[in-house]
């Protein structure tokens, strides 16, 4: 899909896909806010611009493949699957209901196109460095393999586990992109188990280390470019974020992490994404 | 005593760790089988995959002392349509990895074949901490998840080379002591079949891994005391044989259950919820009760806590004349 769209069209489907999420989030009554709406414009990079997929054909044998480790965020990533073309947008309001493919923490089996199952932190690098190992096996890195991450969850002894290994294997044909937003559900990350110096450490750990500002969607196309220009070791992206990004009274505030928008929190945070904080006139006015 | 596999137990039977007869069998699924790849959190010779490094170091993976990572790398390779097989001790995995094994494999559906080696007391001078008895009990709770202990070397190969074909998550767990060979080239095995080794009419050993031996070998004391006992071997403990397991126990209407584990949970566990529902009979379980293991010899370990021939024919002495 290698730039099908420009940035300025890619920024708009951003904007859409937040919306998205948060009308569904409003619906289900349950579910994560500030993750996935920080996670809108790298997901919208990987899906319109850096992932080679087919909506229509899921289980492509040439496709790229994508883990989000950190299921929690899976709304972010159904609706940008929806805007691709996987499913009808109609569907996302029937998540975290009973009978929907798109569960609570996303289900390989219930939705085609879902690489794996997760929600339990911690073992997506992991998993995603065994994808990446069995595709050098098989002599077939031109396939690329994208392993989505929260800050958080690199409190987890797995995730170390699974940089250590890509690290020993080389393997330059995984990409592995932290969602830094230094939020987790009981208050910063730096307060509940500090992760800096996290560019040091991921250096330490033999990862070439790219750091990029994770809202601006040039900035991931660019980054993800420049990991896969990498050849000697699989590369990291510290992707910086903003949680709840784009509605102003859900930035930076962890008490978003796990909750949705009731519907007055969600008619506001509406208004402010389709007038961008007040700066445009929205169209439905 | 008719119909066994093998004639005479009384004979000097040629012993071998049961985990060698994996070794051999994966090094022939991999020559069967080229998507088959094994990973090692560094025990490679002692869970016996260092045949299969030796032939095949491409599809080797060594994953050093990190077993959540062991089975998750295991479940991204089955992604790309390789039949990982994933060894360590039972005690690490599954028992340190449970989660991952849950989410990654067992709810994931993916083919990995994960191998505990040096299950029950007899691991020996290792100690309780090495000694895994609730393995069973943990993987057999899985939904998707198969289990499997070989009773000896020569299923365990057979089990090995039909674990490399099967599409499901799947659980073995290996013993580390020589266990004396009881079956043969000739003896069938197929995953989810259990098999009456011994024809009796009296009273079912239903036994699995190393405690079949112990209940052939408890045939012998049994029919001196006028009691003839029939031993159902249950490799597979899920799914289990509930046809083979119903049709013995409707004919003897005793059961006496053994394995080297806890008897909750494990075997003992399956085969109590499984008659309670279908046919409640009169039962004894035989196994680890509530409690941990020692380090000391393996033979003295599994006589003072009762894993032996004579506490099986005890249990179905019992059986019988309380019946």
């Amino acid at each position: 899909m290698a730039g099908k769209f420009s940035v300025e069209q890619l920024q708009l489907k951003a904007e859409a896909i937040r919306e998205d999420i948060i009308r569904m989030l409003e619906h289900a009554g349950s579910g994560h806010s500030a993750g996935p709406l920080g996670l809108a414009d790298i997901f919208t990079a990987l899906y319109f611009d850096i992932l080679q997929h087919d909506p229509k054909n899921p289980d492509w044998a040439e496709r790229d493949m994508l883990v989000l480790s950190n299921g929690h965020c899976v709304p972010v990533r159904y609706v940008t699957m929806a805007h691709a073309g996987y499913f009808d947008k109609a569907e996302l309001m029937t998540l975290r209901k009973f009978g929907s493919r798109l569960q609570g923490h996303p289900e390989r089996l219930k939705l085609p196109g879902m690489e794996t199952t997760s929600g339990p932190l911690g073992s997506g690098i992991s998993q995603a460095s065994g994808m990446a190992l069995g595709l050098k096996m098989d002599k077939a890195s031109h396939r690329w393999v994208y392993v989505v991450t929260s800050d958080g969850e690199l409190d987890e002894g797995n995730s170390w586990e699974g940089a250590m290994l890509a690290s020993k294997y080389k393997l330059n044909n995984l990409v592995a992109i932290v969602d830094r937003n230094n939020i987790q559900i009981d208050g910063p990350t730096e307060n509940v188990m500090p992760l800096e110096d996290l560019k040091a450490k991921w250096e330490a750990f033999g990862w070439h280390v790219i750091e990029i500002d994770g809202n601006n969607i040039e900035a991931v196309i660019d980054g993800c470019a420049m990991a896969r220009a990498i050849v000697e070791k699989p590369s990291v992206i510290l992707a910086h974020t903003v949680p709840g990004k784009g509605v102003d009274f859900m930035e930076y505030d962890f008490h978003w992490h796990g909750k949705p928008p009731n519907h007055e929190e969600a008619k506001k945070a509406l208004h402010e994404l389709r007038t961008l904080k007040g700066k445009i006139k929205g169209e439905h006015e | 005593m008719s119909n066994h596999f093998i004639v005479n137990i009384d004979a000097k039977l040629e012993e071998e760790p049961i985990r060698k007869g994996f070794g051999r069998g994966l090094l022939e699924a991999g020559k069967q089988n080229d998507k088959v790849v094994a990973l090692c959190a560094d025990l490679t010779d002692s869970t016996q995959m260092s045949l299969f490094k030796e032939a095949f170091p491409d599809r080797f993976v060594e994953v050093g002392v990190a077993e959540q990572n062991l089975v998750t790398v295991g479940s991204g390779l089955a992604a790309t349509g390789k039949m990982p097989f994933v060894s360590s001790y039972a005690a690490f995995s599954p028992g340190r990895n449970w989660e991952q094994i849950r989410t990654t494999i067992c709810l994931n559906d993916r083919p990995v074949k994960i191998i505990g080696s040096h299950a029950g007391v007899s691991v020996g001078a290792d100690g309780a901490t090495h000694q895994m008895l609730e393995d069973i009990a943990l993987m057999r709770v899985l939904p998707n998840m198969t289990v499997i202990a070989p009773c000896d070397s020569v299923e365990a190969e057979k089990a090995t080379i039909a674990l490399a074909s099967y599409k499901k998550p799947a659980y073995m767990r290996l013993a580390r002591e020589a266990t004396p060979v009881i079956t043969t080239v000739k003896t069938p095995f197929e995953i989810g079949k259990a098999y009456v080794f011994a024809e009796g009419k009296d009273v079912s050993l239903i036994t699995t891994g190393t405690m079949t031996y112990q209940a052939l070998a408890a045939i012998e004391p049994l029919f001196k005391q006028g009691i003839s006992a029939e031993v159902v071997h249950v490799p597979t403990i899920k799914p289990l044989d509930e046809k083979a397991i119903l049709a013995s126990v409707s004919k003897t209407r005793r059961v006496v259950t053994a394995e080297e584990g806890q008897a909750v949970g494990g075997l003992g566990g399956a085969i109590a919820e499984l008659l309670s529902e279908h046919d409640p009979v009169p039962i004894k379980r035989i196994g680890m009760r509530d409690r941990f293991g020692e380090s000391g010899e393996p033979a003295e370990l599994l006589k003072h806590f009762g894993l032996t021939a004579k506490q099986i024919a005890l249990a179905a002495y019992q059986v019988v004349e309380k019946t």
